[in-house]
């Protein structure tokens, strides 16, 4: 798996050959608050980077998950649906929302390393 | 007019609240914990609520007080004893919400507790009809503290010996610290609680022992997951202008004498409605499986896909473990347990009427 990218948009995606891991951030959870929804793409589906792919919804409000690169899904992650607190508990680990069979990698360039998404959230702090 | 806050915004702020702009004020929606943590601790322990931003309004006056005040609240206010509370409402000549409210009897006069953010409104509309001889004044140097929770009564107790003995929907004077101090059995959680009305100046003191008592903070946002769970209305979603104690299936807490002999505002459509029943209700509603159904959210009926009505209030309810909602849906379609679908994000999900409150309360009575 290749190093975490992260998004403006506060999504993470990870590469593994031509297949990217997508899913929203710590940070995301910490301003979300509790989640107690999450609707995750079906397999098949095909979407465009900055499209919107899943639903995650905390008892506060509803958000939209959008992907940080297109491609066609192969694979939304059926455990957070059945089980949504538990992506306050691994959001950036077992909780991913889902994967993608990807045609261009050159998409992830646009997007931030670890460190400046760190710096990122510390100057945009909502 | 700036933002205003509460005594307690800088105690607030040390607990690690996050803020909303809540009815022109800075209010904390949740402290570290989280909303659902806060909402479980005080359900299963005890948790406080700085609701001072609600109005304490007092008015004082004779007997032509509780005349003028029967002509837009429907309750029983002659009757009324000293100390005793009801909710009600502010109507407008239409039968409309103006807002709802609790209503105390006091020595003097009345105490009404308003909702924020329909305070400055209300006052107009209650000071156009009232005489002269009638005093009002909103009191800004109280705070409002609410206790809910099943230790609420024990903690309370040790510091305010007496608070036990009073009944739901009802209150007294205590002493605490030389001061005088209102207390009243009540609440917006489906807990048995207290509402504490307790100067500036002391407040901060009551939350230091509370709080040295296991009592938790909890914000606005676990607020209104527990009044959800049961069955209560919030002021501008659920409850408006436009909407009348009938349709918003609270046609109980009209008295019983009122309902029959009338004078007060919007009294001939209400007492139509009472006879011949509204074209739309308030009902509860049980999404099916995880998905919320959120304010605004359309719904249809099951067969032929016709619009039926709307939700208000929509959210998770951690203490029943599930989606919850509340909303207006026509009057034929109001049979607990009636299939009805729900439009989320485009998508149809089935849902179902359900009977309020979706969780048991456990007042004192």
């Amino acid at each position: 798996m290749s190093e975490k990218k992260f998004s403006k948009k506060h999504e993470w995606v990870s590469l593994d050959g031509d297949i990217a891991t997508v899913g929203i951030t710590k940070h995301a959870t910490e301003m979300l608050g509790d989640i107690v929804f999450v609707e995750v793409p079906e397999a098949g589906k095909s979407i465009q980077k900055d499209g919107q792919a899943a639903v995650v919804e905390s008892t506060k409000a509803a958000s939209d998950v959008y992907s940080p690169i297109s491609g066609e899904v192969t694979e939304g992650n059926k455990a957070i649906a059945d089980d949504p607190g538990s992506v306050n508990g691994d959001p950036e680990g077992a909780s991913w929302f889902f994967k993608l069979k990807i045609k261009n990698k050159g998409e992830l360039e646009s997007l931030m390393s670890k460190d400046e998404y760190d710096k990122f959230c510390k100057e945009n702090p909502n | 007019m700036g933002v205003q806050k509460t005594a307690l915004y800088d105690l607030h702020k040390s607990l690690g609240a996050k803020f909303v702009p809540f009815a022109g004020y800075e209010m904390p929606i949740q402290y570290k914990e989280g909303i659902v943590k806060e909402h479980i601790s005080t359900r299963t322990h005890a948790g406080f609520f700085d609701v001072s931003h609600m109005g304490q309004f007092f008015l004082e006056g004779d007997e032509t007080l509780v005349e003028a005040l029967e002509k837009i609240i429907p309750s029983d206010l002659k009757s009324l004893k000293v100390n005793h509370s009801k909710y009600s409402f502010l109507l407008n000549d239409s039968g409309g919400i103006i807002d709802d409210l609790i209503v105390t009897k006091t020595n003097k006069g009345f105490c009404i507790i308003l909702n924020a953010a329909c305070k400055e409104n209300d006052i107009k509309h209650i000071s156009k009809f009232l005489g002269k001889n009638h005093k009002y004044f909103l009191n800004n140097d109280l705070s409002l503290i609410a206790l809910q929770g099943p230790k609420s009564v024990e903690i309370l107790e040790k510091l305010i010996p007496g608070v036990s003995e009073l009944k739901f929907m009802s209150g007294n004077n205590f002493s605490y610290e030389s001061e005088s101090l209102y207390i009243t059995r009540s609440g917006y959680t489906g807990e048995d609680g207290f509402e504490i009305s307790i100067s500036n100046k002391k407040v901060e003191n009551l939350i230091d022992f509370l709080m040295k008592n296991g009592v938790k903070p909890i914000g606005l946002g676990a607020r209104d997951t527990l009044r959800l769970e049961a069955g209560l209305c919030l002021y501008g979603h659920d409850l408006n202008e436009k909407i009348n104690p009938v349709e918003a299936n609270l046609k109980w807490a009209i008295a019983k004498k009122r309902k029959e002999v009338g004078g007060f505002n919007g009294w001939s459509k209400i007492k139509d409605l009472l006879t011949n029943g509204s074209e739309k209700i308030r009902v509860g509603i049980k999404p099916e499986g995880k998905v919320i159904a959120r304010e605004n959210t359309k719904i249809f009926s099951s067969n032929g896909g016709e619009e039926i009505g709307f939700v208000t209030s929509g959210t998770f309810g951690p203490s029943v473990n599930r989606p919850v909602a509340m909303g207006y849906i026509k009057s034929e379609f109001s049979k607990i347990g009636t299939t009805i679908h729900l439009e989320v994000r485009g998508k149809k999900y089935e849902g179902k009427v359900s009977e309020l409150p979706f969780y048991k309360k456990s007042y004192v009575k």
